[in-house]
C-alpha cells in the first residue's frame, strides 16, 4: 500500500498524495445520504500528462480510480464504493481561454462554476455560462458528466449539451480528444459535422475516462435581468401555463415550484420565470408578451402574477442562487437529498401528488422544484427532502421516501438524473437489454480493467 | 360576527350619488349611482362588481357616513364574485396567519405599530422616534388585515380584526400610532363600520411627524425640492389626515407639486391592479401616473406607503425621479440622512 503512495508521489509530488486517515475520511463522503466508503488513496493531480500516468499506474495495479470535482453530487457519485484512489481534480483549474466571437471558454477539469463566472465578468462582461444553483465551487466538468443543468438550460439544453469539446484521459490511459478539437486548433463543436463521441463520456460519471479539459458554450450576458412568480392553486394547471410561457421564447429561466412552508407559499404553486434585455424596452417586450400569454389564467381566476416584495428580488436573481441551500437546514442539523428525475413536464401534477403523499406518509419537510429543460421538451423535477443527520430515524425516512421516488419514476416513464448506484441498477433492469449491450461494449472498451469508477454503471 | 354598518336609506336620499360618480373607473351619473348602490345594497346584481377595482376612493368621496367600498366589497364576497386570481387570495391570506413570531418592543402606554412591514425597523430610528422608541409592535399579531377588502374577502377581516384588538388590549397600550396609514384606517375606519372596539386611540403617524417636526423646528433645514406624493389606496380611509402631506411637506422646505393625479384624483400605484387585472391596466395606470410626475417637474416621488414604495420606487426612479418614503425625507430635512442625489 506504501508503495502506490510512494509512486503517486513520484508522479504529482510528495504533497499532493495522501492515504492518511484524516484526507480518507473527508474524501470517503458526499454530503448526501449514500454510506461512506473510504478511499486507500487521495491524490491531486496538476496536469493531463500526470492524470494519465495516475490511470496507468492504476491499470497497472488495478487499483480503482475514482474523479472527483468538488464532491457535490449528492447521490454518492464521487464516492469511492470499492475503495482506491480519488483524483481529485482542484489543481486543474485554468481557464486556457476564452473566444468572444465564437462564444466558447476552454477550461481544465477541474475549473469551478465560480472562478468561471468571476473570470467572465471581469473579462468578457458580454457573455456568461450557464451557471447551477449548486455551490459555486462545483466543477464544469463534474456538472457536464453528469448532464446537470443551469441558469441557460431552458433556453439551450442540458449543461452536457454546451459542451463544445473535450479532452479525456480514457480508462485504458489514453489521451483523447472530443470534437472539433481533434483536428483543429478551436473548440467549437464536440460532435458536428462528426460523429458526437462525447457521448461515451458524458453520463458515465467517470466510469470510462477522466475529462481533463473542456470547452463550454458562452451565451450572451444581457444588462438588464428580472425574474416573475406566476401563482396558481391548480397543480394541473402547471404543465399548460409553462408551455404558454416556452411557446413566447421570450423567458430566460423557468422554475416552477410548491412547497409547505414558509406560509407564502403554503398551498400554492409557483412557476417563476426570468427575463433579460440589454434595454428597458427589450425587457418591457419580452415581459409583456409573457403577462398576455398567460392573460385567460388571470382572467378566469386559476392564476396570476404576484408581487415579489424588493427584499425576495435580490435572493431570487442570484445566480448561483444561495436560498437553495436554506433548504438544507430547515430541520436543523444541515441534511439535504433529492431525487430529481427527468420527466416530461405533463408528469408535473403526478409528481407533486407524490411528494405531497410522501411528505405527509413520513413525516418530512419537503421541496418540490422543477427546472424547464430545452423549451419543455423535459423537465428536473426534484423531490427535495431536509433532514436532521443527526437524527437517525429522520434519515431512514427520508431513505425510504427516496427509494420509493425510485420505484416512482420508472412507473411515470421518468428517467433518474445523476442516479445513485442503486438507481443506475433499477435503470439496467428497466432498459432495452441491447442499450445496456452497447452501454456495457463501451464500458469495457474504454475501460478494459475495470477501474474507472467501480460500482458505477455495472449490473451489480 | 362583526357587522357592516351601511344605511340604504342614506343613498336613497343622497344629493351627489359622489362615491360612483367621482370614480375614475367608471362613468356613471347622480342618479345611475343612486340607484346601483341601492341594487347593491339590497343584493341584486350590478355592473359595479365588474367596475370596481378595489382603489378604495369611493370610501372617501362618500361624506355621508356610508361605507359604499365595504358594501361592495361584503356583496362581492356573498356572490362569489373574485377579484383576485385565488391563489393570490390564499397567498396574501396565509401571509397574514398569526404564528406566533411577533416582536415587541419596551411596550408603554404609547407604542409604533409596524404592522407587518419590516421596512419600519430601518425608518423609525433617530430624533423623530426617540420619544416613543424602543416601544413598537410587529407581526401578524398586530397586522391590520384591512388589505383583503382588494380581495372581496371581508371574512377574514372579520375574523382576524377582533384578535388583533384583543392582542393590543392585552398590552395594555393607550396611543397606538401607525406607521402604515393601512393600519389607521383600519382602526380608525374600518373596525368603527364593522362595529369592532379599538382598545386604544390610533394615531395617523403623520400627526406624530408633524408634531416632532414642530418640535425639531430648529434642526430643520428646508429640502428645496420639487416632489410629487404618491397618495395610497388606504389614505382614502383617513381624508381627514392627508392635509398634513402638504402640512409636513412645508415644514420641511419641499415644494409638491400640483399635479393632475394628487388628492380625491390620485392614481393607484398599480400594484394590486396587475394581480387582479394583468399587465395592460396596471401599466397604462402607472405610466399615466408617472408621466404626470415628470410632466409637472417632480425630481423626487414621496412615498406613504412602503407598498407602493415596492411597486413604483424603481419605476420612477428610471424616469430619474428619486423614490423616498415620507419618513426618510424627514429624516433628511433634519440632517439624519443624506438627500439623495438628482
Amino acid at each position: 500500500m506504501k508503495d502506490i503512495a510512494r509512486l503517486l508521489a513520484e508522479i504529482v509530488g510528495q504533497e499532493y498524495v495522501s492515504a492518511e486517515p484524516e484526507e480518507r475520511y473527508f474524501y470517503a463522503r458526499d454530503p448526501g445520504l449514500m454510506p461512506p466508503h473510504t478511499p486507500d488513496y487521495v491524490v491531486i493531480p496538476e496536469t493531463t500528462d500526470e492524470v494519465q500516468k495516475i490511470v496507468r499506474l492504476a491499470n497497472r495495479e488495478k487499483i480503482p480510480v475514482v474523479p472527483m470535482g468538488a464532491g457535490l453530487s449528492l447521490t454518492g457519485l464521487a464516492i469511492p464504493l470499492k475503495g482506491g484512489m480519488v483524483v481529485d481534480m482542484k489543481r486543474m483549474s485554468r481557464i486556457i481561454r476564452v473566444n468572444e466571437m465564437a462564444r466558447y471558454a476552454l477550461v481544465e477539469g477541474g475549473t469551478s462554476q465560480g472562478a468561471l463566472k468571476a473570470y467572465l465578468e471581469r473579462h468578457h462582461p458580454r457573455l456568461r455560462h450557464s451557471i447551477p444553483d449548486a455551490p459555486p465551487t462545483a466543477t464544469l466538468a463534474a456538472n457536464a458528466s453528469i448532464h446537470g443543468q443551469g441558469r441557460l438550460t431552458q433556453q439551450y439544453g442540458f449543461n452536457s449539451d454546451l459542451v463544445s469539446g473535450l479532452e479525456v484521459v480514457t480508462g485504458a490511459g489514453e489521451i483523447c480528444r472530443i470534437g472539433s478539437c481533434a483536428l483543429s486548433p478551436d473548440w467549437f463543436s464536440k460532435g458536428a459535422p462528426f460523429p458526437d463521441l462525447s457521448g461515451l463520456f458524458l453520463g458515465w460519471f467517470g466510469a470510462t475516462g477522466i475529462i481533463t479539459k473542456l470547452a463550454v458554450k458562452l451565451y450572451p450576458r444581457k444588462k438588464l435581468r428580472d425574474v416573475e412568480i406566476f401563482v396558481t392553486d391548480r397543480g394541473d394547471l402547471v404543465p399548460e401555463i409553462v408551455y404558454e410561457i416556452t411557446h413566447t421564447e421570450m423567458a430566460e429561466d423557468i422554475l416552477a415550484f410548491t412547497q409547505p412552508k414558509p406560509m407564502m407559499f403554503k398551498d400554492n404553486h409557483h412557476v417563476s420565470f426570468y427575463l433579460t434585455g440589454d434595454t428597458d424596452e427589450e425587457l418591457e417586450f419580452k415581459r409583456k408578451i409573457i403577462w398576455h400569454a398567460l392573460d385567460p389564467y388571470i382572467k378566469s381566476k386559476d392564476g396570476g402574477f404576484m408581487g415579489i416584495p424588493s427584499m425576495m428580488k435580490p435572493v431570487l436573481l442570484e445566480s448561483p442562487q444561495r436560498s437553495a441551500s436554506g433548504l438544507a437546514d430547515v430541520k436543523k442539523g444541515g441534511g439535504f437529498e433529492y431525487s430529481g428525475p427527468i420527466v416530461m413536464l405533463e408528469r408535473y401534477p403526478a409528481c407533486m401528488k407524490k411528494l405531497q403523499e410522501l411528505g405527509a406518509r413520513y413525516d418530512l419537510a419537503y421541496s418540490g422544484m422543477v427546472r424547464v429543460i430545452d423549451g419543455g421538451h423535459s423537465v428536473m423535477f426534484a423531490f427535495a427532502f431536509a433532514f436532521n443527520r443527526a437524527d437517525p430515524d429522520m434519515m431512514e425516512r427520508t431513505r425510504k421516501a427516496l427509494k420509493e421516488v425510485s420505484d416512482f419514476v420508472l412507473k411515470i416513464g421518468g428517467l433518474y438524473w445523476k442516479p445513485t448506484v442503486v438507481e443506475q441498477r433499477l435503470a439496467i433492469q428497466h432498459m432495452d437489454p441491447n442499450t445496456w449491450k452497447l452501454m456495457e461494449m463501451i464500458k469495457h472498451n474504454l475501460d478494459p480493467n475495470g477501474i474507472m469508477n467501480p460500482g458505477n454503471w455495472e449490473v451489480g | 360576527m362583526p357587522t357592516l354598518q351601511f344605511d340604504e336609506k342614506i343613498c336613497e336620499t343622497c344629493p351627489t350619488g359622489a362615491c360612483l360618480v367621482k370614480c375614475r373607473y367608471m362613468d356613471v351619473d347622480r342618479d345611475q349611482a343612486t340607484v346601483e348602490m341601492i341594487k347593491i345594497s339590497r343584493g341584486e346584481d350590478s355592473f359595479v362588481f365588474d367596475a370596481c377595482v378595489t382603489c378604495y376612493g369611493c370610501e372617501e368621496y362618500c361624506t355621508r357616513g356610508n361605507h359604499p367600498f365595504y358594501l361592495i366589497t361584503e356583496k362581492r364576497e356573498g356572490k362569489g364574485l373574485l377579484t383576485t386570481p385565488r391563489a393570490i387570495t390564499n397567498q396574501w391570506i396565509n401571509i397574514g396567519e398569526p404564528q406566533g413570531r411577533y416582536k415587541l418592543g419596551k411596550i408603554g402606554k404609547r407604542i409604533l405599530s409596524f404592522g407587518f412591514m419590516p421596512g419600519f425597523f430601518k425608518m423609525a430610528r433617530g430624533k423623530l422616534f426617540e420619544d416613543i422608541m424602543p416601544s413598537f409592535v410587529f407581526g401578524q399579531e398586530f397586522f391590520c388585515n384591512v388589505v383583503y377588502i382588494h380581495f372581496a374577502n371581508t371574512s377574514i377581516i372579520k375574523k382576524r380584526l377582533p384578535m388583533v384588538m384583543e392582542n393590543f388590549k392585552k398590552l395594555g397600550v393607550e396611543e397606538v400610532v401607525c406607521l402604515h396609514d393601512e393600519c389607521y384606517g383600519s382602526f380608525a375606519h374600518l373596525a368603527p363600520a364593522y362595529g369592532i372596539e379599538v382598545p386604544f386611540k390610533p394615531v395617523h403617524y403623520f400627526d406624530y411627524l408633524y408634531d416632532r417636526l414642530k418640535q425639531l423646528s430648529d434642526q430643520i433645514t428646508p429640502l428645496h425640492i420639487k416632489a410629487a406624493y404618491q397618495r395610497p389606496c388606504s389614505s382614502r380611509l383617513s381624508r381627514s389626515k392627508h392635509h398634513l402631506v402638504r402640512d409636513i411637506m412645508e415644514l420641511i422646505g419641499v415644494d409638491l407639486v400640483e399635479r393632475e393625479y394628487q388628492d380625491e384624483n390620485t392614481l393607484c400605484c398599480g400594484g394590486i391592479y396587475a394581480m387582479l387585472y394583468g399587465y395592460d391596466f396596471a401599466k397604462d395606470v402607472q405610466k399615466r401616473n408617472i408621466d404626470d410626475m415628470a410632466e409637472h417637474g417632480a425630481r423626487y416621488c414621496v412615498f406613504n406607503c412602503p407598498a407602493c414604495q415596492d411597486t413604483l420606487g424603481e419605476k420612477v426612479a428610471k424616469r430619474q425621479i428619486r423614490p423616498v418614503h415620507m419618513i426618510d425625507l424627514c429624516r433628511m430635512a433634519i440632517g439624519e440622512k443624506p438627500l439623495p442625489e438628482e
